[in-house]
C-alpha cells in the first residue's frame, strides 16, 4: 500500500509538471501569438513592445520564463497579473476559492441526495412504469446544457415571477460571502446549487440504479435475505453499500473537476466570481500569470482528486488492492 | 417414402439455424427496441429539419436569417409592423425585437437582438451544431481508435508512452482545456496555422478540431482495453502463422473486433460534443459570426431573456431534444451490440 501511495504521488507531480508546460506552450508558443502585443494592445509601436518584453521578462529563453513563473507561484507567491496591473495572482485565487467551494459543495450535497433517491426508487420500482419514467427524467437532466438551465432559472426567478411570493426571496445575481451574511449567502446560492446539481443527479441516479440491480443478484445479497434480515437492512447494509463504490469514485473525480474550475459555466451565468470565472476572464484577457496560476490550481485539485479516488477505491474494494 | 416426406415437412417448418452475421443480429435487436427507434426517429427528424433550413428561410419565411434586419418589417394579423419595435423594454427605452407571432411564415418565434428570424436562425444554427457534433465525434473516434490500435498492438514502451500522454490530457479539466485552446486560437490569433494547413477563425473546422482533440482520451481508454483483450487471441496467432504483416493484423484481424466498442460510444460521443460545442459557443469561443449555432443563439438571447425569452428557450429545447435522443439511442445501440452489458449505464 505504501509503495502504491508513493508511486501515485510521483505520478501526480509529473502530471502537474506536464500540464503546466503544456499550458505554457499553448499560450506562449502558438504560431502567430505574441503575449507582449496582448499586453500592449494591437497597434503598439515596436519600441513599446520591446520595452514590455523586457519589463515582463518575455525576451528571456522559454525554460527560464517557465521556471521564473513557477518560482513566483510556488515560492515567492508574488506573481503579478498582466492585465490588472499590480494585482497579485495567488491571493486573488485564494479570495475566489470560497465562492467556488460554496457553490460546488452545496450542489454536491444536493446531487448525492437526489441521485440516491432516484437510483434507489428506480431500482425498487423496477418492472413498474415509474422506473423508465424516472430514468427518462434523469436523462433529460443529463441532456440539458447547464448554462441554459441557469438562464431559464434566472428567467423564472429574476423575471416575471420575481414579484410573486414564489421567488421574491431570491436576491439579485451575485455572490455574498458566508462570513458577511449567512442568510443572504444561502438565498443567493439555492438556485445555482439546483442548476449545477441537476445533470449530476441524473447521471449518478442512473449509475446507481444499474449498480443496485447488478448487486441485487449477487449471492451475498441472497444470503442476507436467507438469514432473515429485513429488506431495508439488506438494502442499506449490503446492496447500497456495495453499489456506492462506483458512485464514490465518480463523485471524487467530478467534485475535483468542479472545484478546479469546471463550474465556470454556472459561475458565469449566475455572476458568481469564483475560480472558474477568474480562469475564464484570464483566458479572454490573455492574462498569462493568472492563466498559469489558475491552471496550476485546477490541475492540482484534479490530480489530487484522482489520487484520493484511487486510494479510497483500493480501500473500499479489497479485490483491486495492489499486492 | 413417407418417412422422407415428414423430414422434408419438418425442415420446412423449422429451418436450420443459419449462421447469422452478428451485425444483423444487433440490427434486429435494435429494431425491436421501440424506445431506441423513437429516439432515432426524433434525431433523424431534427437532422432533416436542419438540412431543410434554406428551404424554410427562402420559401416559407422569406428571410435571410444570417444578416441583421434592423429596419425590416413583417406582417402580424394582416398589419405591417416593424421587426424592431420602439420601447417595450423595462424602461420603455430602446428597441425590442418582435416576439413570437405564431405565424410560420412571419417571424414564428420572433426576432433576435438584430432583427433576425429566430425560427430560421434556429434551423441554420442546428446545422452548425450537428456538423460540429457529428464531425468532431467521428474525427475523435477515428484518431482515438488508431492510437488505441497502435498502443494495444505494439504494447511495451509504445503503449506506456501513448497511455501516459492520454492520462495527461485526461487529467486536464475537459472544459478548461477546450476553453484555453479556443480562446487562444480565436481571440489572440486569427485561426490556426500548421505548415500549409490554415484554419481560419470563422471556419467550423476550428471548434470541430478542438472538440475532437479534447475527447480523444475518452474513446481511447475503452478501445485500448478492447484491443488488449483480443490481441493475444488464437485467431490473431493463426493470422501470424499465415504470415500476416502488422498492418493486416491490425486492420483486418483486430479492428473488426473493436469496431463495436466505437459504435456503442458514438451516439454518446455526439451527445457530449454537441453539449461541448454549445458551451463554447455560449462563451463566444465556439462558432464565430457569420455562422450561428444553438449555443450562439442562446448567448444572443441572454440580454433578451426577460422580454423575449424564446430567443434563448428555443435553441436550448432543441439541444435537449437532440442530446436526449442521442443518449436514448446510445443506450439502445449498447444493448443491441452487447447484450451482456444490459445493466451498465456508462460505457
Amino acid at each position: 500500500m505504501l509503495t502504491f501511495i508513493i508511486r501515485r504521488s510521483l505520478w501526480t507531480v509529473l502530471v502537474l509538471f506536464v500540464i503546466t508546460v503544456l499550458v505554457f506552450i499553448i499560450f506562449f508558443k502558438t504560431p502567430g501569438v505574441d503575449p507582449a502585443r496582448a499586453i500592449a494592445g494591437r497597434n503598439s509601436s515596436p519600441a513599446i513592445l520591446a520595452e514590455i518584453r523586457a519589463q515582463f521578462g518575455l525576451n528571456k529563453p522559454l525554460p527560464v520564463q517557465y521556471a521564473l513563473m513557477m518560482k513566483k507561484i510556488f515560492i515567492s507567491r508574488d506573481l503579478v497579473s498582466y492585465s490588472n496591473q499590480g494585482v497579485r495572482v495567488v491571493p486573488e485565487i485564494a479570495a475566489a476559492t470560497p465562492a467556488t467551494l460554496s457553490l460546488v459543495f452545496g450542489a454536491a450535497v444536493l446531487w448525492v441526495v437526489m441521485a440516491i433517491g432516484i437510483g434507489v426508487a428506480a431500482a425498487l420500482l423496477r418492472g413498474t412504469i415509474l422506473d423508465p419514467l424516472l430514468m427518462i427524467l434523469a436523462l433529460i437532466g443529463v441532456s440539458a446544457p447547464v448554462f441554459w438551465l441557469g438562464q431559464v432559472a434566472n428567467m423564472i426567478t429574476q423575471g416575471g415571477l420575481h414579484g410573486t411570493f414564489l421567488f421574491s426571496w431570491v436576491p439579485p445575481l451575485g455572490y455574498t460571502p458566508l462570513t458577511q451574511d449567512p442568510l443572504l449567502w444561502f438565498r443567493g446560492l439555492v438556485i445555482p446549487w439546483i442548476t449545477l446539481s441537476i445533470a449530476y443527479a441524473g447521471l449518478y441516479g442512473r449509475v446507481l440504479r444499474a449498480n443496485l440491480i447488478e448487486t441485487q443478484n449477487e449471492d451475498f445479497v441472497r444470503t442476507a435475505h436467507a438469514k432473515g434480515l429485513t429488506d431495508g437492512r439488506v438494502l442499506r447494509r449490503h446492496t447500497l453499500r456495495t453499489s456506492m463504490i462506483t458512485f464514490a469514485s465518480l463523485f471524487g473525480l467530478d467534485f475535483g473537476a468542479l472545484v478546479a474550475g469546471s463550474a465556470l459555466l454556472t459561475e458565469v451565468v449566475f455572476g458568481i466570481h469564483g475560480v472558474g470565472y477568474l480562469t475564464y476572464q484570464a483566458f479572454t484577457n490573455l492574462d498569462l500569470p493568472t492563466i498559469m496560476a489558475t491552471v496550476v490550481y485546477g490541475a492540482f485539485f484534479i490530480v489530487l482528486a484522482n489520487a484520493i479516488v484511487d486510494i479510497v477505491y483500493a480501500w473500499l474494494d479489497p479485490r483491486i488492492r495492489p499486492e | 417414402m413417407a418417412l422422407l416426406e415428414t423430414v422434408e415437412v419438418d425442415t420446412e417448418l423449422r429451418p436450420a439455424i443459419a449462421g447469422r452475421n452478428p451485425w444483423a443480429l444487433a440490427a434486429r435487436r435494435l429494431r425491436r427496441n421501440r424506445i431506441a427507434l423513437a429516439a432515432l426517429g426524433l434525431f433523424v427528424l431534427i437532422v432533416i429539419l436542419c438540412v431543410a433550413a434554406p428551404l424554410y428561410a427562402n420559401d416559407v419565411a422569406h428571410v435571410n436569417p444570417l444578416v441583421p434586419n434592423l429596419n425590416g418589417h413583417t406582417i402580424v394579423n394582416g398589419k405591417v409592423v416593424p421587426v424592431m419595435q420602439q420601447g417595450g423594454g423595462v424602461l420603455h427605452l430602446g428597441e425590442t425585437p418582435i416576439g413570437p407571432t405564431g405565424d410560420l411564415s412571419h417571424y414564428f418565434l420572433g426576432a433576435d437582438s438584430v432583427g433576425r428570424d429566430v425560427a430560421a436562425l434556429l434551423l441554420y444554427g442546428g446545422r452548425s451544431s450537428l456538423i460540429i457534433g457529428v464531425g468532431s465525434a467521428v474525427i475523435c473516434s477515428v484518431v482515438a481508435t488508431v492510437i488505441a490500435l497502435i498502443a494495444g498492438f505494439f504494447g511495451g514502451i509504445v503503449d506506456a508512452l501513448l497511455s501516459r500522454l492520454m492520462d495527461v490530457i485526461w487529467a486536464f479539466p475537459l472544459y478548461l482545456l477546450a476553453i484555453s485552446i479556443s480562446t487562444e486560437l480565436l481571440t489572440h490569433s486569427s485561426g490556426f496555422q500548421v505548415g500549409p494547413v490554415h484554419i481560419s477563425a470563422s471556419s467550423l473546422w476550428l471548434p470541430t478540431t478542438i472538440i475532437a482533440f479534447v475527447f480523444v482520451p475518452y474513446v481511447y481508454r475503452p478501445v485500448r482495453g478492447q484491443v488488449l483483450s483480443v490481441v493475444n487471441k488464437e485467431f490473431v496467432e493463426a493470422a501470424i502463422a499465415q504470415g500476416a504483416g502488422n498492418l493486416r493484423l491490425i486492420f483486418s484481424e483486430i479492428l473488426p473486433n473493436v469496431v463495436s466498442t466505437v459504435i456503442v460510444l458514438m451516439p454518446l460521443m455526439i451527445a457530449l460534443t454537441i453539449l461541448t460545442e454549445s458551451a463554447l459557443s455560449f462563451l463566444s469561443i465556439g462558432v464565430q459570426p457569420p455562422n450561428v449555432s444553438w449555443g450562439t443563439i442562446i448567448q444572443d438571447g441572454t440580454d433578451l431573456i426577460y422580454n423575449r425569452p424564446w430567443v434563448s428557450l428555443a435553441p436550448g429545447i432543441m439541444i435537449v431534444f437532440t442530446v436526449l435522443s442521442l443518449n436514448v439511442l446510445g443506450d439502445g445501440v449498447r444493448d443491441a451490440l452487447d447484450p451482456r452489458a444490459k445493466l451498465r449505464v456508462e460505457g
